[in-house]
């Protein structure tokens, strides 16, 4: 679960996978503009087959936020 | 529809708004080009755009095209493009306009009430006034004959939750789009507007309660269904042709019907 949700960031974001860690800030530490982060949650919406809220998607800043979000959403 | 590579042969032009791959610019360049057109590209300023443009147009085939960023609210970022434009390529057939933003802060549902002065004129400097100036620099580049293609949404005619902002200037694009054809027509320069039922690109996911869009748009539009981003390519393809030649002025929905029911 985790790779996989950190190599969707990577890949969304194109940063390195070494980039990526835990404390990560999608914004501030791994260079997401807007549009960014509107991908990474399609992205996130169609990797898990979940439909991600506004509200939660605002919530989710940094890579272990995604990854806590996803684990619990997709029940793994 | 007719795509045998010849709808658009010879014609060249000029293409705002791909972000990415789910862009409704790319579905156009994509039909364009399958039509035999040559488009050429604008982007906004900055290298992680230029870097997505160039990621989705070489998807499409295209290696190393022309391209020009371009802040659509900056008047000297348009008269370069154009500029460059008339230099490098000279011609220019086509203008396709697919550039909107709206603050998201008042892209959600209820909160179209407390819009401040700011964010009204910003959305509508960058998604309406854009296709204004936009025309003015390219009519006398067109030499007797050219399209201007823009994308609207049917939030721009009826309250369309959360659309907001976005659906006032959407209502000034399309009225924009009108008087632009009465001006231009003499000089034989077309102008229309595609209302495209709502598609998942990124701009849309920035709306409140386009969710909702997606299955009210299933349960009651009369194909019972959504829209492709390829549909709406093929219609800007056709109206970016001569076929289109005695039409101007238009809003044409591509939304599986969905403008003409009533509930």
């Amino acid at each position: 679960m985790d790779d996989r949700v950190r190599e969707i960031i990577a890949n969304e974001l194109g940063v390195e996978m070494e980039k990526v860690t835990e404390d990560a800030n999608f914004v501030e530490d791994l260079g997401a503009d807007s549009l960014d982060t509107v991908e990474l949650v399609m992205a996130f919406e169609e990797e898990f087959e979940i439909e991600i809220p506004d509200e939660d998607a605002e919530e989710m800043q940094t890579v272990s936020d995604a990854i806590d979000y996803l684990s619990e959403k997709s029940g793994e | 529809m007719t795509d045998d590579g010849t709808l658009l042969e010879g014609k060249k032009g000029l293409v705002f708004g791909i972000a990415n791959q789910r862009s409704y610019a790319y579905y156009i360049t994509k039909k364009i080009l399958e039509a035999g057109g040559e488009p050429h590209f604008s982007h906004l300023p900055g290298e992680k755009m230029e870097r997505r443009l160039v990621d989705a147009t070489s998807d499409l085939g295209l290696e190393d095209p022309w391209m020009e960023p371009c802040d659509v609210s900056e008047d000297e970022h348009l008269d370069n493009v154009f500029d460059r434009y008339a230099d490098e390529i000279g011609e220019l057939d086509f203008v396709v306009h697919s550039v909107a933003f709206a603050d998201r802060d008042y892209l959600k549902d209820g909160n179209f009430w407390e819009t401040p002065r700011e964010a009204w004129t910003e959305a509508l400097e960058i998604s309406a006034y854009s296709l204004v100036a936009m025309a003015q620099r390219a009519a006398p580049l067109m030499d007797g004959n050219g399209s201007i293609v823009s994308m609207t949404y049917y939030g721009g005619e009826k309250v369309v939750p959360g659309y907001n902002i976005m659906g006032i200037a959407k209502a000034a694009l399309e009225h924009s789009t009108r008087y632009l054809a009465a001006d231009l027509g003499e000089k034989g320069v077309r102008v229309n507007t595609i209302s495209g039922g709502p598609l998942k690109t990124a701009a849309a996911m920035a709306v409140g309660g386009i969710r909702e869009m997606f299955d009210i748009q299933e349960e009651r539009a009369p194909l019972g269904r959504n829209i492709e981003g390829d549909e709406v390519g093929d219609t800007v393809a056709f109206l970016l042709s001569d076929r289109a030649s005695a039409i101007t002025g238009e809003t044409v929905h591509v939304d599986a019907g969905f403008s003409v029911t009533g509930m």
